[in-house]
């Protein structure tokens, strides 16, 4: 930065009172200030504020659960744009598609980016699980945090599937259509199912109709996905992400080897350890986080 | 015959390219994580700390700069690479949908094609809904059926031979079954060579029987009688084998305990049983091993 610029901001931007109910701690310029930059950040704080050097490094985690999240966002800002631009109609879906290719700026640019960003975030995500698996980063006491994923992983893909429907073409429809005729065998709850005549059910009442809103893939079908896809099922998985990240913090943070996470124990437990509580001291305590 | 043409036409659809990058992906995490587990055992070998326990890697490091500086970087290049692809290829848009014209083949997306691969070997009750559901319920399951305390936190592969071998196990499998069944199956959900011409008048003869038609059994016998056999292998499968296993590894077991031990054995033979089905449907054409007036497995 030009000094003159410096000089400004010094004098006339950072002093004012503006500026510093925003920024509740000096320039980025030292440890200190850092920290409380990380901290009184509400979306840096998701991190701790100093975590051992090997989480850092892009062999250990290969950053897929953060590349998920990245995906999970881009997701919701293209998607929110498209939003503008579609009724979930059975007569204007693939008029709206095709208008985005030839009529609305930088359109088809959006509607790529969104299909292509699912598409990577199904692997980014299974491969996330791999890396997870890989370092037994499930193990005690993430036990729940890695279910917590398999849903979030479930959900990716259900997303990913409501939202193949949408632009209402061949591709679409028939996708869905392969998709949802598994429904029709769910035991006792769809037609062709085992056990369905128990329940009385017959094409148009078991849990295949319920999901398409009719017998075969048609308008109502397009509703239902389209409120599933942009309102019901990202509400699920937001929520889940916040216990997700909630969790990765109170776990004790990013995984490490034992040995670590021993040279980490609480005050508490060393105290109770020290006092010759045995079962304490060799069973690994998370380290609190602040 | 290879074709390239044919091979490349399959390959460049658009939806596929997620596939290509798929297969690339395996192929280097799998190293890398193995490359790393294999680098840990022998250090736990020689005594010294594993990768992620050197001192200079427990070392504590500010999150700014350490850790955003490397997220940074990752999100750029992700955004980069994403517009890149997004900027020079174009997501499909076919024909309006329309009731009346089936596409042959019609294809769920790439992600799915593992379980349609299923309905070629299992019923779609089995292979649409039991098997999803026990994938979700048994991947959920894993940390509570793994209770060794070994390998938390770091690449190994000595300390978990067994649960390594068999995760890769599942997970390679739903990944060739999903990289068959977008390159290598066409129309009428036939298998075509990579590089053939997908004939959509190909015709396969329908040739697989039924378990009691390979014994000879009169079908019209009494269905409990007739399928005697088919129970009994079951219940071998089942239940012997659990019995068998828990007695020979007996440490196993006694590790485990009963609840746990009977979990991990029944995922376990549920996945196997796809293996299983798909060998016997190459070799003995079988179509179904027990048929009920309710359902066939
Ligand atoms: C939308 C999907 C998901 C997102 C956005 C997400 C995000 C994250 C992030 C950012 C982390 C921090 C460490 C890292 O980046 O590796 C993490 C850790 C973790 N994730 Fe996920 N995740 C997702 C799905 C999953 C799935 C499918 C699983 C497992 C089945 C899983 C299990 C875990 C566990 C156990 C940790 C703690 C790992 C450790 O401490 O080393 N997550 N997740």
């Amino acid at each position: 930065m030009s000094s003159k610029l410096q000089d400004f901001l010094e004098k006339h931007v950072y002093p004012t009172q503006i500026w510093q109910s925003i920024f509740r701690h000096g320039k980025p310029i030292n440890d200190r200030n850092r920290s409380l930059a990380v901290l009184s950040n509400v979306f840096l704080h998701l991190h701790p504020i100093r975590l051992p050097r090997y989480a850092t490094k892009y062999t250990y985690t290969w950053g897929m659960g953060g590349m998920s999240f990245l995906l999970f966002l881009v997701e919701t800002v293209t998607g929110i744009l498209l939003m503008f631009y579609y009724h979930p109609t059975a007569t204007q879906a693939y008029i709206d598609i095709k208008s985005l290719e030839f009529d609305v700026p930088f359109g088809m640019l959006l509607r790529n980016m969104h299909r292509w960003g699912a598409h990577l975030m199904v692997l980014t995500v299974w491969f996330h699980m791999f890396r997870v698996f890989m370092t037994g980063s499930y193990k005690k006491p993430r036990e729940f945090n890695w279910a917590i994923g398999v849903l979030l992983l479930t959900i990716t893909l259900f997303m990913s599937f409501t939202g193949y429907l949408l632009p209402w073409d061949q591709l679409a429809m028939w996708a869905i259509t392969v998709g949802t005729n598994m429904a029709r065998a769910v035991p006792f709850l769809g037609h062709e199912g085992p056990f369905s005549n128990l329940l009385g059910l017959r094409i148009d009442n078991d849990i295949r109709f319920a999901l398409l809103g009719g017998t075969t893939v048609g308008g109502p079908t397009l509703l239902r996905f389209y409120v599933l896809h942009c309102i019901a099922v990202p509400f699920v998985m937001s929520f889940l992400l916040a216990v997700h990240f909630w969790r990765i913090r109170k776990d004790g943070g990013i995984s490490g080897p034992q040995s670590a996470r021993l040279a980490n124990l609480n005050k508490v437990t060393q105290v109770k350890a020290a006092l010759g509580k045995k079962e304490e001291s060799t069973v690994a305590q998370p380290p609190k986080t602040e | 015959m290879f074709r390239w043409e044919f091979f490349l036409e399959i390959i460049k659809k658009p939806d596929n390219i997620p596939i290509i990058l798929l297969i690339i992906a395996l192929i280097v995490y799998t190293w890398i994580a193995l490359y790393k587990a294999f680098d840990n055992d022998k250090r736990l070998a020689e005594g010294r700390p594993v990768w992620e326990a050197e001192p200079h890697n427990q070392e504590k490091v500010h999150t700014w700069p350490h850790l955003l500086n490397i997220e940074f970087i990752a999100a750029i290049i992700l955004m980069a690479g994403l517009t890149l692809w997004s900027v020079f290829l174009n997501a499909p848009l076919e024909e309006p949908a329309n009731p009346g014209v089936t596409p042959n083949p019609s294809k769920a997306p790439w992600y799915f094609l593992g379980l349609q691969e299923m309905l070629v070997y299992f019923d779609p009750w089995i292979a649409g809904v039991l098997m999803p559901t026990i994938i979700i319920i048994g991947l959920m399951a894993i940390p509570y059926i793994d209770t060794n305390p070994k390998g938390n936190g770091y690449y190994c592969w000595k300390d978990r031979k067994f649960a390594i071998s068999v995760f890769m196990f599942g997970w390679f499998l739903w990944m060739i079954l999903i990289v068959q069944g977008t390159i290598l199956r066409g129309p009428g959900w036939n298998f075509f060579w990579p590089g053939e011409y997908w004939d959509v008048h190909k015709v396969v003869p329908l040739v697989n029987v039924n378990l009691y038609e390979l014994l000879n059994i009169d079908p019209k016998t009494f269905w409990l009688i007739r399928e005697m056999p088919a129970l009994i292998l079951l219940g071998l499968y089942f239940l012997l084998i659990p019995y068998i296993v828990s007695k020979i590894y007996r440490k196993f077991y006694e590790d485990l305990g009963f609840a746990r031990y009977t979990v991990t054995m029944i995922l376990l033979l549920l996945l196997m049983s796809l293996p299983i089905k798909m060998i016997l449907r190459w070799t003995l054409n079988l179509k179904y091993i027990l048929v009920t007036p309710w359902f066939n497995i």
